[in-house]
């Protein structure tokens, strides 16, 4: 069913190609203008702490690549308060034979992420080229574990501010300091950061844990913070806890809505 | 010159009703200051030899441009905007005042009402609110001296008049293409590096400096946040001023000459 309205969204997009391509090769500079910083700060210093450009790039265009993904998905979830509590369009969302979920998220494929996804592929590719890391089976099903378990950490992020909609449409700000914000710090290697930053997003928030705990065994190095490949492996699979602890209570609230408004 | 300042003010205390907005951005930008802040102390923690700026003149430039950042030319006036897609600037064509320096003036407003209201907090928490909870190597600092202080105010004066003639020829170039889009769209990208709100200029390596010192978009952020934290001093501060200053006659000469030929052409759609 969601495959029906993948498709719908993206014939009606290819409609208007030229804004397609313009809008896509705008977020591609616009997005891919951190590499510019990057490619200075580390011709100057050389390294990193700990890494080097290519291993800092791999983190970068992982996350780069999975952040658009899930923000391709989840256009309805972003849109929520505005197209559908404000107006009162919930209520058609409840009213039809398909999960709410369902239809949020198939509100828009909205293809123009392309251009985020694109920049972080190249990044990517270049720093595997850079880093001569062999692709055998066991790190490319890391990688897809990996990608995956991001999706779902950041479609939750998606699903948490649709949540909150139910509630205010004013009070946004903390969602985009939290998927903006996260992509920005999950560029570099947590490693880097100050200890109450760290702890915060393993534990609380878990970005390092679908950033850069598995993106570390991929690289196959040790990891300067101390954990074990085991810790590491299974790391993303927060980022499927979360999403599935966000749907739950999505659905809770959108209940509570419901019934305190009545029709 | 009276009615251009009065457009000015009323437009800018027009903006100013919009504070939600304007302080929408508060805890990105915090997050955003305090993620390039660690970033920073983390390269300049192995860092051997000694580098063009001071790791506390790079802090204070991070700061600087979180307040600051309503000042970059990002963006275009939405009125302006919307004047042009529905075709009132025929409207606008009517006034007795010239359009170009009436739209310069509501650029003004805009440029500053913004960068007033995030400004403001953004300098206390990065300011005050920093050492207060134990972080003074993270704070903004104070200017070393007065030269600083006077050094940056009218760079900063400089840095808004050429912000507005940049964001005006963005404004002149929608009415030659009506949405403008893709130049309007690309453009900040390319600004945003080459004016060092991404990197700090002087990080970048030595044998691209030439072409960064000769570019005009350093006048909008580095040239106004070195001479703040003492990077630049003494005679090089007015040889700085004065390439500003160049730089903005330049895109207001460039603006109005484009302005004047679309308005020759002019094709009113609707209206």
């Amino acid at each position: 069913m969601y495959w029906r309205l993948a498709v719908t969204s993206i014939r009606a997009q290819m409609q208007y190609k030229a804004s397609f391509i313009m809008l896509s090769g705008a977020q591609f500079f616009s997005t891919g203008i951190e590499i510019a910083g990057i490619w200075a700060l580390f011709t100057r210093f050389g390294r990193l702490e700990y890494w080097n450009v290519a291993e800092v790039c791999f983190f970068y265009g992982t996350v780069n690549v999975a952040f658009s993904i899930a923000d391709a998905l989840a256009t309805g979830f972003d849109q929520f308060g505005n197209l559908y509590v404000k107006t009162g369009n919930f209520d058609r969302l409840l009213l039809r034979p398909r999960s709410v979920l369902l239809q949020l998220m198939g509100h828009e494929l909205a293809l123009r992420r392309i251009g985020r996804f694109l920049q972080g592929l190249a990044v990517l590719g270049w720093a595997a080229h850079t880093l001569g890391l062999h692709m055998d089976l066991w790190r490319v099903m890391l990688f897809v574990v990996t990608i995956a378990g991001s999706v779902c950490f950041f479609m939750g992020l998606f699903i948490m501010g649709a949540t909150i909609c139910f509630w205010s449409t004013e009070s946004l700000e903390l969602m985009n300091t939290l998927t903006y914000g996260g992509v920005q710090s999950a560029q570099y290697p947590f490693s880097i950061y100050e200890a109450w930053f760290r702890k915060f997003f393993t534990f609380v928030v878990p970005l390092a844990c679908i950033s850069y705990f598995p993106v570390v065994a991929i690289l196959g190095v040790d990891d300067p913070l101390g954990t074990s490949r085991v810790f590491q492996v299974m790391a993303p699979g927060t980022g499927l806890l979360f999403l599935w602890l966000m749907v739950v209570i999505f659905k809770w609230a959108g209940v509570r809505h419901y019934t305190s408004t009545g029709s | 010159m009276r009615g251009y300042w009065s457009v000015v003010s009323a437009r800018y205390r027009a903006l100013l009703q919009y504070r939600a907005a304007a302080f929408a951005g508060f805890t990105t930008q915090v997050f955003w200051g305090l993620i390039m802040v660690m970033v920073m102390l983390a390269f300049y923690r192995l860092g051997s030899g000694r580098q063009p700026m001071s790791l506390a003149q790079v802090v204070s430039y991070i700061w600087l441009g979180q307040a600051l950042l309503g000042m970059l030319p990002w963006n275009v006036d939405r009125e302006i905007q919307d004047l042009i897609r529905q075709g009132s600037v025929s409207y606008e064509l009517v006034r007795p005042l010239d359009l170009y320096n009436f739209w310069f003036s509501r650029t003004i407003a805009f440029r500053t009402a913004t960068t007033t209201l995030r400004s403001v907090p953004m300098v206390i928490f990065a300011m005050f609110l920093l050492p207060t909870l134990g972080a003074p190597r993270w704070a903004l600092m104070i200017p070393p001296n007065a030269q600083a202080v006077f050094g940056f105010l009218l760079s900063l004066f400089c840095a808004l008049m050429l912000a507005c003639a940049i964001t005006m020829l963005m404004h002149v170039v929608m009415v030659k293409t009506i949405s403008g889009d893709g130049l309007n769209r690309i453009m900040p990208s390319f600004v945003t590096v080459l004016s060092g709100m991404v990197v700090p200029l002087p990080l970048f390596p030595d044998w691209i400096q030439p072409f960064l010192n000769a570019q005009p978009f350093r006048g909008l952020v580095d040239v106004p946040f070195r001479i703040y934290t003492g990077n630049i001093v003494s005679t090089d501060i007015l040889l700085n001023l004065l390439s500003q200053v160049g730089w903005a006659l330049a895109f207001v000469a460039l603006g109005r000459w484009l302005l004047n030929r679309s308005i020759r052409h002019l094709v009113v759609q609707g209206g």
